[in-house]
């Protein structure tokens, strides 16, 4: 069914181990975690002895070793089962330990690397603050230095993989003159740093099993040299995260969508009316085509994105296109999946009600489609004046 | 301790099988392979083995193509030493009984304490080749195990399913053993052993065999076709209440379908 990718055989045997683990551990219990909106500790922490949560990075900073591809087809396979695990790798991988392993000193890596490479604790990222959400420049948090530890005042909202982070990269204003992106830099806070505390869970539509929360800084101390990258640099440090970040949320829509699919073509040839299955029907084979063909397209792009990013090359639009195609093609995927499933999919007794509702955070979690059309616009304008 | 695992590649389960054009053979386009669920077990219990005395080696032994070097690597990634391929195209397409020729005439020279083999392999099912492989080592066999435990350390003590019940066989080393359903539950590889996988050997070696004995050449048996299974006929449905459905359906199962 997915054959023509030019996988190596070492993404292939890391899809096929995450795809077996997902359909025997993970999928059976999916409905349940849903409905309790609980985080699954025991299947987290067997991934985490498999070594997923340092699968991209390299082996000597405490990774597997495996490149951006072999992470995202993790990323897929698991989303393609349960979304809420998906996004509790994409957040960690991608925006937790990417600016670490990016931008952190050598002592910071040393620090943090192996145990959240390891999966020990997770770490989260926390941008979005509640002014300050698509206008990521509009941050108010602060950090003003005293002696030698930054003191940082401000809060930030829908934090994933918060409650159980160790380590948090924040972003803060530690220039109140300078005008809006140039005076924010990024840190690095230790979830128990004095001052920090964690707000409010949400009680979400889809992805019910990942951790959602607000973080609250009141007088929060850390030591100076808790600084990821150049003071002021915050900007352009969380601007290539999410240029990575989103290609995870495009392998995140990617799978929900193929795993809608999945159960629509199985429904589609065991369901009967009219004395026929329904997947004779001209107008559902319509419906699995654009299904398929779109999320075929997706993966094109959402891999030669990753590809891009492995290969070292400028990949801005290109995630931005992945991110926005997927989550699109995704929607549509979960919508018509419900369709095929009659009054049935509708219900809690079929799994597609639940890709639905998951689906939807891809066209707004880092970044939404209307950002990434902004984003994609303004990299090809600049080609054409180029 | 030194573990063989005789392990084939086979198509997936799940894998849509197509026959070849020369009508005798399957149609490996677009076939996903694996390795043999039974052998598995016997690559998943050569680990447990190996892992309880803190020492040993387990060698993954396979008697294929070139491509099968993927279906190694993935029991590398499940923590297998290193790989065996016998991959002379001289000593390919033979029957179970040539297999087991070519197996034993490789063993004999890498001299393990113990071999496991699958009972059978889910492609041709003809559960020849673990029991012939004992008899041309000339060493004593137990199959069908779903229990093994080392007593002594020394000695096998080996659950086997027999009809009915089960049987414990000891038996003394050099063995062979075949692995039943229920022996283990094979291990996921780790990332990490996927990514080792890359880093550890897999040699192309060619046993000196009697060329007349193995490979087609010296096949005793011949695919003449395949088919593919008969289309299934339509169910019967059965109406009405319990009690009346169920003597009718107990009857038919005897007098028509014959397997009561
Ligand atoms: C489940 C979940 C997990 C998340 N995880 C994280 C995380 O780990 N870390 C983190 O930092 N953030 C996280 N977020 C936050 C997420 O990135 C933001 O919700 C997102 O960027 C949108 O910001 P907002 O919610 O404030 O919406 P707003 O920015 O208020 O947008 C509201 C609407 O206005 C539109 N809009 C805004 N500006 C423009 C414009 N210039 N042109 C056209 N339309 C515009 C938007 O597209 C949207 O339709 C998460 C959110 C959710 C729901």
């Amino acid at each position: 069914m997915m054959t023509n990718l030019d996988l190596t055989e070492e993404q292939q045997a890391i899809r096929d181990t995450v795809r077996r683990y997902a359909r025997e551990k993970i999928a059976p219990r999916a409905a349940e975690l849903d409905a309790s909106a609980e985080f699954p500790r025991e299947t987290v922490k067997e991934l985490a002895e498999m070594g997923i949560f340092g699968i991209g990075f390299p082996e000597d900073e405490g990774g597997m070793g495996g490149d951006t591809l072999s992470y995202i087809l993790a990323v897929e396979e698991l989303s393609r089962v349960d979304g809420s695990h998906g996004i509790t790798l994409a957040a960690h991988c991608s925006l937790g330990v990417w600016p670490i392993y990016a931008f952190g000193t050598p002592e910071q890596k040393a620090k943090y690397m192996p145990k959240i490479c390891a999966g020990e604790y997770l770490s989260s990222f926390g941008l979005t603050e509640p002014e300050a959400g698509s206008d990521a420049g509009g941050t108010r948090t602060t950090a003003v230095l005293d002696g030698d530890q930054w003191v940082i005042n401000g809060s930030k909202q829908f934090i994933t993989n918060a409650t159980h982070a160790g380590v948090l990269v924040i972003t803060a204003r530690t220039d109140l003159e300078a005008k809006r992106s140039h005076g924010i830099s990024a840190f690095l806070l230790e979830t128990d740093a004095p001052g920090f505390s964690l707000g409010k869970k949400e009680d979400k539509l889809g992805l019910r099993a990942s951790d959602t929360r607000a973080l609250v800084f009141e007088d929060c101390r850390i030591p100076k040299d808790a600084l990821l990258g150049e003071e002021g640099h915050g900007f352009p440090i969380f601007m290539k995260t999410l240029d990575g970040g989103r290609i995870s949320i495009a392998a995140l829509a990617l799978g929900i969508g193929q795993g809608a699919l999945d159960e629509a073509a199985t429904y589609s040839m065991e369901r009967k009316q009219f004395g026929r299955r329904i997947c004779d029907f001209q107008m559902i084979q319509t419906y699995l085509a654009d299904m398929h063909t779109e999320l075929t397209a997706a993966r094109h792009l959402t891999y030669h994105a990753a590809r891009l990013k492995d290969a070292g090359r400028r990949h801005v639009i290109e995630s931005a296109m992945a991110k926005y195609f997927a989550s699109t093609a995704a929607m549509k995927a979960t919508c018509l999946a419900i369709q095929i499933h009659g009054g049935y999919g509708y219900t809690k007794d079929y799994p597609v009600e639940r890709y639905f509702r998951d689906a939807k955070l891809c066209e707004i979690g880092e970044g939404t489609s209307e950002i990434q059309r902004i984003v994609i616009a303004r990299e090809l304008l600049k080609m054409h004046a180029d | 301790m030194k573990i063989v695992v005789c392990m084939k590649p086979v198509p997936s389960s799940e894998a849509r099988i197509n026959i070849a054009s020369d009508g005798r053979s399957i149609d490996p386009t677009d076939v996903e392979m694996v390795a043999n669920p039974y052998d598995e077990y016997a690559v998943e219990e050569a680990l447990r083995i190996k892992e309880a005395r803190g020492e040993g080696e387990v060698i993954v032994l396979t008697v294929a193509a070139e491509a099968a070097r993927s279906e190694i690597r993935k029991c590398l990634a499940m923590g297998v030493d290193r790989g065996v391929i016998v991959q002379d195209p001289a000593l390919l397409g033979g029957d179970g009984i040539g297999t087991a020729r070519v197996l034993a005439a490789v063993i004999r020279e890498l001299e393990p304490e113990l071999v496991l083999c699958g009972k059978l392999s889910i492609d041709v099912e003809s559960d020849v080749v673990g029991i012939a492989l004992a008899e041309y080592l000339d060493w004593p066999h137990v199959s069908l195990a779903t229990k093994i435990e080392w007593p002594d350390g020394k000695m096998a003590k080996v659950q086997r399913e027999i009809e009915g019940g089960a049987e414990i066989v000891e038996v003394s080393l050099p063995a062979v053993v075949t692995a039943e359903k229920g022996l283990n539950e094979p291990r996921y590889a780790s990332l990490k052993g996927i990514m080792a996988a890359k880093r550890k050997p897999i040699e192309a070696v060619t046993p000196s065999v009697d060329a007349g004995q193995v490979g087609a050449a010296g096949a005793g048996v011949e695919i003449v076709a395949m088919n593919p299974p008969p289309a299934r006929g339509g169910g019967k449905k059965f109406e009405g209440e319990i009690e009346e459905v169920v003597p009718q359906v107990v009857e038919l199962l005897k007098s028509e379908a014959k397997i009561l």
